[in-house]
């Protein structure tokens, strides 16, 4: 048995990645929830824009890429404050288990639901509820699976601030709602106050939206879409990291 | 897997000096204790008086550990050290929503990753469930099992890597008779059988009997390291729990003497300084509170 542990072990990460989906399978309701919601939210917002459709192809694509990022910021911080509170995550780090290997797992297992989440919520936007986008499906699948791991990332970092699921909970409102305020989906950015059209500048899901709103109006990738891409995936990695900086394997 | 590596005279664990801040408190002072190869050692002593810290510090997952603490040659937190301990915490630490079968099929992955270990881990993962007698119970969803079950799917996870030392923390509590028995039969089959070191702790005095060695501990620091046998001739008790009793009643009677003399010499100072004082007053003509101020001063 080998006794080092380096930072990311593929085999161990596909495990924890296993590990957390089979946990998941055991709560169908769960699962239920995760992949409907959306497709519901998405055809109850294209009912109240019946008369006006321009209206319901911005912000229902622009909900397409925030939805996967607000679902797994709740279940990934409720699912890593629960493996911090019940003692597990202790006896993981007492274990040759890289820090990096259970962030990537949990990544790549939320990442496999949100893109099952996301492809149920596209098809059934572009191709029953009607909405025109003129790029291709894959890039808007592609923007909200980036989405997600954003989600996830953030989920992950806040837990470790949280002490109860009454408290990341709270999160939610506390780091979703500003960027919701901000993203553009209610009012173009370059309107908004100066002050706050900066801040958007700074905020990943603002970039989430415009990518999604990118492919809605643009046949072609264009450099916006690249920008917002790498943005959002960054944005994912360096929260990742963040996250896997508050995982201790010493407790004080 | 026998341990090559380890030499008959080494001890498993040595500690010297230890000490532990956590929350804010000294949990640990200062202590120096020894834990030998293939025994089992039971700490003992009330709760609240740091076992658990103890056991997390030798694990390693404990912050601000000062002093000397080796594990098995290393010290304590050592990387390598890792595969090498098991380590099983008060609370059931496994996941509820997972049967017993995949919570110690994931823990194994962790182990011994790769698909080249597959049938190492499965027979691994059969053995350990047998061994906590469980095995009829493979397949049900943690959440659902009783609490002293939960706990020995715990107790399952921590056999798996035919650890060189095992650390448990109170791991028989809750459990009926029966089970505890079994239990303390596993622990001894482990020792002698797999030259497991064992280190256990109780605050139920009965099963100290059953150790080789015991580490009797108070408010942080230990009182007695003997074997049981050892502890209740020098004590002239009949059982552990009477010598421990013993042991805590001496400890307390020395310290109120200590605090005694301590306070005796604080007060023959003050009384001497307010002499003094009281003198010095009288003859320059202070006011009181002049005199309370060089009072409180001396002090």
């Amino acid at each position: 048995m080998s006794t080092d542990t380096p930072a990311l072990s593929l085999a161990r990460t596909l495990a924890t990645a296993g590990r957390v989906l089979r946990q998941l399978r055991h709560d169908p309701r769960t699962i239920a929830l995760l992949l409907i919601v959306p497709v519901l939210m998405i055809t109850l917002l294209r009912y109240v824009f019946d008369g006006d459709p321009e209206t319901f192809d911005t912000i229902g694509a622009s909900l397409l890429g925030i939805f996967p990022l607000i679902t797994m910021f709740l279940v990934t911080s409720i699912a890593t404050l629960r493996e911090r509170t019940s003692g597990t995550l202790e006896r993981l780090l007492a274990l040759p288990l890289g820090k990096g290997d259970l962030i990537a797992g949990y990544a790549l297992a939320f990442g496999a639901v949100a893109v099952a989440q996301s492809l149920l919520a596209t098809a059934m936007s572009l191709w029953v509820l009607g909405l025109d986008a003129i790029g291709s499906p894959w890039l808007l699948l592609l923007v909200a699976l980036l989405d997600a791991l954003l989600g996830t990332a953030l989920g992950l970092f806040v837990s470790a601030f949280a002490a109860s699921e009454f408290q990341a909970v709270q999160f939610m409102p506390a780091v979703i709602f500003p960027q919701l305020l901000l993203c553009g989906l209610f009012t173009p950015r370059d309107q908004m106050h100066p002050v706050l059209e900066t801040i958007s500048d700074v905020l990943p899901m603002s970039y989430a939206v415009d990518g999604m709103n990118q492919v809605l109006t643009h046949p072609d990738i264009t450099g916006d879409f690249y920008r917002d891409i790498l943005v959002v995936a960054g944005s994912a990695l360096l929260v990742l990291c963040l996250g896997a900086a508050t995982l201790s394997r010493r407790t004080t | 897997m026998m341990n090559s590596a380890r030499t008959a005279d080494a001890n498993a664990v040595e500690a010297r000096g230890l000490t532990v801040v956590r929350g804010g408190r000294t949990v640990l002072r200062g202590l120096d204790f020894t834990v030998e190869p293939g025994r089992i050692t039971g700490l003992l002593g009330p709760s609240g008086c740091g076992k658990s810290t103890l056991m997390r510090a030798v694990v390693g997952t404990q912050a601000k550990v000062t002093g000397t603490l080796d594990v098995l040659g290393r010290p304590a937190g050592h990387p390598s050290l890792r595969p090498r301990i098991g380590y099983v915490t008060q609370a059931p630490s496994v996941y509820t929503d997972l049967t017993v079968r995949q919570n110690l099929d994931y823990f194994a992955a962790v182990l011994r990753p790769g698909r080249t270990h597959r049938a190492s881990r499965e027979e691994a993962v059969s053995r350990a469930i047998g061994d906590v007698d469980l095995t009829r119970h493979a397949d049900a969803l943690a959440g659902n099992l009783s609490g002293g079950q939960l706990s020995r799917v715990s107790l399952a996870v921590a056999l798996l890597a035919t650890p060189e030392l095992l650390v448990l923390d109170e791991p028989t509590v809750g459990l009926d008779p029966v089970l505890r028995r079994d239990l303390w039969n596993l622990f001894h089959g482990l020792a002698a059988d797999r030259g497991t070191t064992v280190l256990v702790s109780s605050h139920v005095m009965d099963e100290a009997e059953r150790c080789h060695r015991l580490l009797l501990m108070r408010e942080g620091e230990i009182l007695a390291d003997d074997t049981p046998d050892g502890l209740r001739t020098r004590t002239d008790s009949a059982t552990v729990e009477e010598a421990f009793l013993h042991l805590v009643d001496e400890a307390t009677a020395n310290q109120a003497t200590a605090n005694q003399a301590t306070a005796n010499q604080a007060t023959a100072n003050e009384a001497t300084a307010s002499e003094a004082t009281a003198s010095e007053t009288a003859a320059s003509g202070a006011t009181e509170d002049e005199a309370a101020a060089c009072q409180e001063k001396t002090r």
